[in-house]
């Protein structure tokens, strides 16, 4: 098991080494030149030379991405004398429009986008495997088809779509919610409940879609297995049928892709949180993107590669726990 | 997601590779499709959307609207250039409504939005498909250290924040020509998951018997590839590219949506859907229309995707 362990995070560690090198290479050699962008319009040679050598950028390539990195795990110094910086770890550079200090800007705002993504979750957990149980139990009657064809249906609005129709309707029609702003839950609990009930739906909805087909077609599966039949010919109740002997082995699988899409929220939900205007590590995505600010995009795309690649293996030690079939002695 | 069972209906043997088995399977899953009702409005309509789009310069001729023409006679300049009329200015003249402030005829756009969005999806179907069967086959064929190059290439491609990495590419690049950079960028990071399912099934296919017994006969590594193995591929290989193809329509509308996708003034859904924001309190036709046309292409070719899937696992069940 430890060495199992050990192979894992050693695989772990190179393929975010990778991911560095590769967003590094893409963003500062493909991408116009960064000293330019901060000088703005009126521009001296000398001004940008200036500049260039502030953020390294005059230093050969291989020795700007050393500075990177070891930059991520035990900070590093811009400048020289008087002009000193230095940027703690782990540093992700300071930002080229608002000179702010990367990972502060990430810690900002990931507590949005971590509400965003928890809030969603459970909406879609709840509301998926609900309707996928209900409608395996009920397989081929009314309710099946109609909690599928839905299932299908919600599957294929694109979320922005979705977005803009339910503000249309309950913001501006119907008048129950208000216009979108992130309130703070210690300000106001129910302002807070309200401001991000939307962006909840509209991210939940193409998982909750999913969830439901998935389980439906898990527990079809899994009831039709031998140990059911002796159960059921045990004479055990229907319910508790269900509830002992079903819901474990036709859940396992979900909790590994349960694992996986939710490590991909936390990089931040991109597109709701700009529909919604919330101001989370998505959004700062798509502005500094918009921008072309390049050390907040390389910090964005790391630490969601990071999210990724660590949820992976989460979700294969806790598979492991969970089915003991699978277990790696 | 669920990977796809290997495929159980190469039990008749090599004999049953490319010779009669296909056209009659072909048929029964074509027959299936006919007999559901979901599979054949989800045909019509994409027939409606594909028609719409080869005829884009005949339906601007009849209406006399070009996608970019503007039309000052259809909006109110003292409401903010809200369309005429109700319902997004839709009348006898502009079959859809027009957009706000510039007059342009919503059902031309929407037509040749079809045209550049089925292209792109069409093309990154064909790009990814490509990639995935080559690179799923070479790894599950030759297994050894290709294999663990190939793995690990796609371990690190689905590690990826696509969606993220996907904007940041194609915003940081020169503009250049925006269609093809979409179908490679999405081609780029799509390939792996059908690659994954190619690979396990190659693995599985190469030890079976009627392969051995190919092998043992002589037959050349060519053979072994197009002529054993790949024709059992293809039931799933169909399934799985028309469950992508929606997905592909999707992404390219989301990244036009947030402004990397094709430039201005070339209409695309997304693009249009994007443009719409500012105005869905007072114009909701405006983001209606083209919303409700991606809807229904992505649903449509969802449940044929579906309703083909369940056509082809009812065939390998019997």
């Amino acid at each position: 098991m430890a060495r199992y362990l050990a192979g894992r995070i050693a695989g772990l560690v190179v393929i975010l080494f990778l991911i560095c090198l590769f967003t590094y290479l893409i963003f500062f050699k493909l991408s116009p030149d960064p000293a330019l962008m901060i000088c703005g319009k009126t521009c001296t040679p000398d001004r940008v030379a200036q500049i260039r050598s502030v953020l390294g950028l005059d230093q050969p390539l291989t020795e700007q991405f050393w500075n990177f990195l070891s930059g991520l795990f035990a900070g590093r110094d811009y400048g020289s004398g008087a002009n000193l910086v230095h940027c703690s770890a782990p540093c992700f550079g300071y930002s080229f429009q608002t000179s702010q200090s990367v990972w502060e800007m990430i810690l900002d705002r990931l507590p949005v986008s971590v509400t965003v993504a928890v809030g969603a979750a459970v909406l879609w957990l709840i509301v998926g495997i609900a309707a996928g149980l209900l409608s395996a139990v009920k397989e081929g009657t009314w309710w099946d088809r109609t909690a599928m064809g839905l299932a299908l249906g919600g599957s294929s609005i694109p979320n922005y779509v979705l977005a803009l129709a339910l503000q249309y309707v309950l913001v501006v029609r119907l008048q129950v919610l208000p216009f979108p702003a992130a309130v703070p839950f210690s300000d106001d609990p129910v302002a807070w409940f309200q401001s991000y009930l939307m962006p909840w739906i509209v991210l939940a909805t193409g998982y909750a879609c999913l969830y439901a087909r998935l389980t439906r077609a898990n527990v079809i599966d899994t009831l039709a297995e031998n140990f059911m039949r002796t159960a059921r010919s045990k004479g055990l109740r229907p319910a508790l049928l269900l509830r002992r002997h079903a819901l474990r082995p036709a859940l396992t699988p979900i909790t590994t892709i349960f694992g996986m899409d939710f490590a991909a929220l936390l990089g931040g939900a991109l597109i709701t949180e700009t529909v919604f205007g919330l101001n989370g590590v998505g959004k700062m995505a798509a502005d500094s993107i918009a921008k072309n600010d390049q050390p907040v995009i390389m910090a964005v795309t790391l630490l969601a590669a990071f999210f990724v690649v660590v949820g992976n293996v989460v979700v294969d030690l806790v598979y492991t726990g969970l089915d003991p079939r699978v277990r790696v002695r | 997601m669920t990977t796809a069972a290997p495929s159980r209906d190469a039990t008749a043997g090599p004999e049953a590779g490319a010779g009669t088995a296909p056209a009659t399977e072909g048929r029964r899953i074509a027959r299936a499709l006919l007999r559901d009702r979901g599979a054949v409005a989800g045909m019509a309509f994409l027939a409606l959307v594909v028609l719409m789009a080869i005829c884009a310069p005949l339906i601007s001729a009849v209406t006399g609207h070009g996608p970019n023409e503007f039309d000052p006679t259809a909006i109110d300049t003292n409401l903010g250039g809200l369309p005429r009329g109700s319902f997004g200015g839709i009348s006898a003249e502009h079959l859809l409504g027009v957009e706000p402030q510039n007059g342009r005829d919503v059902l031309a756009r929407i037509a040749y939005g079809a045209r550049v969005s089925f292209l792109i999806a069409a093309s990154a179907t064909v790009l990814t498909t490509l990639l995935g069967v080559v690179f799923g086959m070479l790894a599950g064929f030759y297994g050894g250290w290709i294999d663990q190059v190939i793995s690990r290439v796609m371990d690190f491609l689905m590690a990826f924040p696509a969606l993220i990495f996907m904007i940041a590419i194609l915003s940081s690049l020169p503009a250049g020509n925006r269609s093809v950079l979409l179908v490679v960028v999405i081609s780029g990071f799509g390939w792996p998951y059908l690659a994954r399912v190619v690979r396990g099934q190659t693995l599985t296919l190469v030890n079976r018997e009627f392969v051995e017994a190919a092998r043992a006969s002589g037959a050349s590594t060519r053979a072994l590839v197009f002529k054993e193995i790949l024709p059992n591929l293809r039931s799933s290989l169909i399934v799985m590219t028309t469950l992508a193809v929606p997905g592909y329509i999707g992404t390219e509308a989301g990244l036009s949506f947030l402004g990397v996708g094709v430039t201005p003034p070339t209409p695309s859904w997304g693009q249009m859907i994007s443009s719409s924001v500012g105005w869905y309190a007072v114009d909701p036709m405006y983001f209606a229309v083209p919303g409700l046309f991606l809807f229904l292409t992505v649903l449509s070719l969802t449940v044929l995707g579906d309703r083909i899937r369940a056509a082809t696992d009812a065939g390998e069940a019997s």
